[in-house]
Formats: structure tokens, sequence, C-alpha cells
């Protein structure tokens, strides 16, 4: 089996993403709650897994299918676990993170969250992440931001501060019912209103503090 | 030929199945599969799994759910955290109220396959195992369904015992399957009635990803699940396949 290195001798193991993990995007959604498909708010977090095939390297070019033409552009930090995660305080929780990742977190749009999103999130090379980074001092990722730019213009800006569940509190809560095993990766989630690029255009992502990402997007070949 | 991989004395080991179904060590050694522990069969890649692919069991299911079989297959992703071998042990959750198994055939990729038509799809098989697939019903939220909580818990994805070479197996959709909870059938039913079918399930993940060897497709469970308790011993089994025992415990 090869193996995608997030450090000289990192191979990184499974791709976790948490969904619905921006408190902007849950006061948004929040009037849908209620109805069908969902009926209920979340409660625990939810997650989804990038595969190996979507595992892409800084500087790679990502085919985007023709239809749509166009991806999101979930961009986030990933947490690279580096001790085995099982029922974790949230005290404790940071004592197993060994660096972080800047993760373009790509899918195609989709607004329906009711099915799993496979089909979306799960093209080859839909996970471009950048190496492993310890943070630089003073780099504080409960106040951490992030931002996107296509083709040298800034389009967009988050900040970690506004998480529904802050780094700690997420490994927490997800290895209170799965065992994160060193090489993971636990992605922050997507922020609201993430950019969408189209086939030839050039990505960007930068965390002060942390490091950047960068990436290009073209039309799939279907060759 | 059917092949394993085992911890024995210490070590672990890749086998065969040898003479009157036991196990064969590289050194021709015979043992009781009762002798060794199973890990899964195969170091496994991406894990994919798919959600009412047997029509009795979208029947089953129909009154909670809003899709029919016509839809594109519903499929979802598991981890490695989710694997354990044959006769191993599964945690159920104290707070529990229904928890069930299922019984599904694996289908193992041999190799690199990228945009993949249904009639060529078989060449990509490499070989077939018997995985049990447990959900925690509790847990089941309208977000991702089947949300990762309920279907990517530690242990909670029995597989093996053995990969059966995929030349050993003339008809992957002419197999019964069954579920034994204590010694009686509470599952049973036939690959035959799968909705989407391993070539086309093969074309429509390949038309979305690359599979690469060690990648495994569940292809999902008919009707018949019940709820399970710690202390039961849950079989499942696949003609020509093999029979994976399992053992629920407290968590």
């Amino acid at each position: 089996m090869t193996h995608f290195f997030l450090d000289d001798d990192l191979p990184v193991g499974t791709v976790y993403g948490a969904l619905l993990n921006d408190r902007a995007t849950i006061e948004r959604l929040t009037p849908q709650f209620d109805r069908p498909p969902y009926k209920a708010v979340p409660k625990a977090p939810i997650l989804y897994i990038k595969s190996r095939n979507t595992f892409a390297a800084d500087g790679d070019v990502v085919e985007v299918p023709a239809d749509p033409g166009e991806v999101r552009v979930e961009a986030t930090i990933g947490l690279v676990i580096g001790k085995i995660a099982t029922r974790v305080s949230a005290d404790q929780a940071m004592n197993h993170v060994v660096g972080m990742v800047i993760v373009s977190d790509l899918t195609l749009p989709h607004e329906n969250y009711y099915r799993p999103a496979v089909v979306q999130r799960n093209r080859d090379g839909f996970c471009p992440m950048s190496r492993m980074f310890t943070a630089q001092t003073g780099f504080d990722l409960g106040n951490a931001t992030l931002s996107v730019s296509i083709n040298e213009k800034r389009v967009y800006e988050r900040s970690f501060s506004t998480l529904v569940r802050p780094a700690a509190e997420l490994i927490a809560d997800v290895t209170a019912f799965m065992t994160l095993t060193t090489g993971d990766v636990l992605l922050l989630g997507p922020g609201d209103g993430a950019p969408i690029a189209h086939a030839g255009d050039q990505i960007n992502i930068a965390v002060p503090g942390l490091g950047d990402l960068g990436h290009s997007v073209v039309e799939e070949k279907l060759s | 030929m059917k092949r394993g991989r085992i911890i024995f004395e210490g070590r672990t080991f890749d086998v065969k199945e040898g003479k009157d179904g036991r196990v064969e060590l590289p050194d021709g050694r015979l043992l009781q599969e009762t002798e060794v522990q199973w890990l899964p069969p195969v170091e496994f890649g991406t894990i994919i799994a798919l959600g009412l692919n047997y029509a009795d069991h979208v029947k089953e299911l129909s009154r909670e759910l809003t899709v029919t079989s016509k839809d594109a297959p519903l499929v979802f992703l598991k981890g490695p955290n989710s694997l354990v071998g044959h006769r191993g042990q599964t945690p159920r959750p104290a707070d529990a109220t229904f928890m069930h198994y299922e019984c599904e055939l694996a289908v193992v990729i041999g190799r690199t396959a990228k945009r993949v038509r249904a009639a060529n799809a078989m060449d990509y098989v490499v070989g077939y195992t018997v995985s049990n697939d447990y959900a925690v019903r509790d847990y089941l939220e309208n977000f991702y369904r089947p949300n990762v909580r309920v279907k990517n818990r530690d242990a909670c994805t029995a597989i093996g015992p053995w990969l059966v070479d995929a030349d050993d197996v003339p008809d992957p959709h002419a197999l019964g399957l069954r579920t034994r909870v204590n010694g009686e059938v509470t599952q049973d039913g036939s690959t035959s009635d799968m909705i989407h079918r391993i070539p086309d399930l093969i074309e429509y993940l390949t038309s979305i990803m690359t599979l690469q060897a060690g990648d495994v497709i569940l292809t999902g469970t008919p009707d018949g699940v019940v709820n399970v308790q710690p202390g039961d011993v849950v079989e499942t089994e696949i003609d020509g396949i093999g029979t994976l025992v399992n053992t629920l415990v407290t968590a």
C-alpha cells in the first residue's frame, strides 16, 4: 500500500471532517432543522471521511468534472493525531495532537446534508493537504484566521473563534465514540459561505502563524 | 484459494486454508481455527459500504425512509478503527436500545480501477469475504445518514475469516447468506436480491473515485435485523465464502 506523507516519517491515516461546526452555518440552517429531512438539530459531531483517493499535495492540479465545473473550497485546519486517542477529555485532547495541516477540503457544491456526500466530497484529488506544520510561537488555534485567494485575489476569510466545537472539544466528542490513531487527521470543518472555484483557477490558502497551501483546479479530462 | 491473516504464538502470519478447513501456516503446520487470533483478511484501504441495497431490507425499513430503490446507491465510508477480525468482540454501548448486525458480502478490489464499465468490472475483483456491519440505531441522526457515530464505532465491523479468490466464486449473485444469533437463524437471504449489483456498483463508484487494491465494498444486507445483547454470539455466513463469528460484549 502506498502512503501519503504529512512529514518525513508520518504517513497519513484516515482523514475525518466535521460538518456543521461553524456557528454561522448552524444559525443559517436552524430554520430547516425542525423540518424533513432533518427533523431535529444535530447533536453529536457529524463526520465525513476523505478517502485516500482524495489526498493531494501542495502544488497539485485538481480535476473537477465539467458538470458542474466548479468546486466549493471548504478551507480549514486539520489536527494531526500523534498519539492514539480513545475517550479523551477536552483537557487532555491537545496532548494527542502532534501538528496541524492546512487543507483545501474540496466538494462539489451541495446544500442537502441528509445523505453522505461521497459523490461530492470523495472525488480524486479533492483533499489537498499541506505538509504538517507546528505552530509558530504565539499561534493561538482558538483565534486563528484563514484566508482564501483565488487567482491572487482574496475572496474569503474565516476565523476559528466561531467553531461550534473548538479543537479540544471536537476531539473529546469524537473520541467518545471512535478512536483516532496516529496519523489520522481531524478537520475542524468548513467555514460558512465557503468560496467557489472554477476550472482554471489558482487557489491559495494562508493561515497566519501556521503556513500556507496552494493548488490549482482544471477541468477533468475524460480520457 | 482462501487466504487470511492471523496472530499465532506472538507472530503475524499470512495463512491459507489447508486440509479440513484448518489454518495452514507458511511452514505447512495445520492449526484449528480456534487456536489462532484472526485479523481482518486484508489490510484494507478505503472501506465503502452500501445502505439499503436489498429490496426486502428497504421494505423492512420503509416507514422511516424517504428514498426508494430507484435512487442512486446509498454509499458511505468507514475508517479502519471499525474493523475487527473473525472471533472478535464488538462492544455494545450501555445506553443503546437497538443495536443490530448486518450480514454483508464484502467485495475486495485487486487493482487500480478508474471509470470501469460494468461489463469489465468483475476483472477488478480479487476476492470476497464476509462482513458483519453493526449499527446502533439509537445514534441515528438525519445528517450524512447513516452517520459515522452509528456506523464507524471501534470494532463494530467484523470481517473475515477468509478472503476467497474471485475465481472460486463463479456467481457472487447466487449466494445464500444468513445470520444466526446464539445458534438461531434470524436473517436469511440471497445475494440475488441486491438492488445495485456488484458490476454496477463498481461502475458507479469508479466514476466518482479511483479504487485501489485493498479497497473493499460492503454490499448491504437483507431483511431480518434484530436487536442483540452483550453475550450474544452472532454468526454471519455466506455460502462458499465463510462463517464469521462475533461476540457482543458490554462497552
